[in-house]
């Protein structure tokens, strides 16, 4: 859920949308978020599985340093969505395991 | 792959490397600031609380505002800035290798000053993998920065002062804290903050920790346990809490794999989060041209971090002869009698006692070695 009025800080502008991809489904982002909090505002919590108990893991850091938050993002496995920012088309992918680069193929830029 | 040589390269663009960049550029220095981050500021623009201290800690400014002028102060100093700027290693010269804009370069500088900050801490319970449980921190970059909220009912876990700010924080972008939740018998951060949450109604549940996080793919449930004086669960005291979000308030670490590469002395200070680079009063390490500055030298708070950056800044441009001893000096005693200040009283003490012994560890290796490094 975005938080637009705040007691302390100003509005949150949303006037700069994107569009990125999650599995398939489109997503609306905001101009400059990172990956990460695009789709926790969709409601996305589970980014990736693990590679020996195929459990699930989300968003723990946020700011680049568990690794938790490692998607497939536009064909590149192991990138940490809490610190890519967002770009209008951008393919977002959940990573299975240790993920892999074959996902490029068929990719649509 | 570029070669940039610079007179000080400083790498991490948030409170003490700002701070460092200010005083080394403005002294004369030519200065590079290398962040990962898409923005300057590091942890400063999350923080939308006032500082505490003196005036002359900027107390009762909002941190946010406090990064918004530190920003425009190292502009106006001519300090470059690169973001997006990856800083993978360190050589024992001290050279840096980095990644910036899809290309590597070597930055070569006459002196650097690692400020790369802390992280936070782990707690391994049964379900505290589960999607949805999170550092407080992270709650915190979330709704202030990111500004989305993390859930709806969340349980906090550790009552020092991030775990109180950052519940009140979480109730003011909207969510609800159903409670606090602190192994130890008494509340750990500032009486100040633990006001603002109690007059919340949040209830706060001290000698107790959490037993498990239930749920199928995310957080949907956690049950606390009261804990006895050898922090052991006492059966049948379990509670359950319905909630979607737990935040882990429990502490931090210095993020200090640059200087370990660089072949730095350490030494194990627990108050500080863990091990920490030995440094002299200069917050030059035993790799001489090599400082730090922060949360790296041990996790203590942002202005702290503020003015041991300042302290590095101004040494390393001492070093490099653009201040003579006597301007030198004047300037590190007033930012050494801040520090003084911010690390006095019942919550100073501590950080003051964990400082000393560092330096002291300093001396004894330079006494070992044969006289200064």
């Amino acid at each position: 859920m975005r938080i637009v009025e705040h007691p302390i800080l100003d509005e949150l502008d949303t006037s700069k949308k994107v569009t990125i991809y999650c599995d398939g489904q489109p997503i609306e982002a905001l101009e400059g978020e990172p990956v990460a909090s695009a789709l926790m505002n969709a409601g996305i919590r589970s980014f990736r599985t693990t590679q020996k108990r195929k459990e699930k893991r989300g968003i723990f850091c946020a700011i680049g340093r568990c690794t938790d938050c490692m998607m497939i993002v536009d064909g590149v496995p192991n990138t940490r969505t809490c610190v890519t920012i967002v770009r209008d088309g951008m393919q977002v992918k959940t990573q299975e395991g240790l993920g892999s680069f074959e996902e490029k193929k068929g990719e649509d830029k | 792959m570029k070669i940039k040589e610079v007179d000080v390269a400083v790498v991490g663009a948030g409170s003490a490397g700002l701070s460092a960049a200010y005083q080394a550029a403005s002294a004369g220095a030519k200065v590079l600031v290398l962040d990962e981050n898409h923005r300057p500021g590091g942890q400063l623009f999350k923080q939308i609380h006032k500082f505490f201290g003196s005036r002359a800690h900027q107390a009762g400014t909002r941190g946010f505002v406090i990064g918004q002028h530190l920003l425009d102060r190292v502009q106006e100093s001519g300090a470059e800035v690169w973001l997006d700027t990856l800083v993978y290693g360190m050589q024992k010269d001290c050279a840096l290798g980095v990644i910036h804009e899809g290309q590597h370069w070597v930055v070569k500088a006459k002196k650097v000053i690692v400020a790369t900050g802390a992280k936070e801490n782990y707690l391994a319970f049964p379900g505290s993998t589960l999607p949805g449980v999170m550092g407080a921190g992270a709650a915190q970059t979330m709704i202030n920065v990111n500004r989305v909220l993390p859930g709806q009912r969340v349980l906090m876990l550790g009552s020092g002062n991030v775990g109180l700010i950052v519940s009140y924080q979480l109730m003011q972008a909207g969510a609800e804290v159903v409670a606090l939740v602190e192994a130890a018998p008494n509340i750990g951060g500032y009486g100040v903050h633990a006001g603002k949450i109690r007059r919340a109604g949040v209830p706060v549940y001290v000698s107790h920790t959490i037993k498990e996080i239930r749920g199928k793919d995310q957080v949907e449930q956690v049950e606390i346990v009261q804990v006895d004086s050898k922090f052991q669960p006492v059966p049948g005291t379990e509670q359950v809490f319905d909630v979607d979000t737990v935040c882990l308030a429990v502490g931090l670490n210095p993020m200090t794999e640059l200087i370990w590469m660089a072949g730095c002395e350490f030494c194990f200070i627990p108050a500080f989060g863990g091990h920490v680079p030995l440094h002299d009063e200069n917050m030059e390490t035993t790799v001489p041209g090599l400082y730090v500055a922060g949360d790296v030298t041990g996790v203590e708070e942002a202005s702290s971090a503020m003015e041991e950056g300042n302290l590095a800044g101004v040494s390393a441009a001492q070093a490099l002869g653009l201040l003579t001893q006597e301007e030198a000096e004047a300037k590190k005693g007033e930012i050494r009698a801040r520090l003084d200040i911010l690390r006095s009283g019942m919550f100073g003490e501590k950080r003051r006692t964990a400082k000393l012994s560092q330096l002291k560890s300093m001396e004894e290796y330079q006494l070992k070695k044969g006289g200064a490094v």
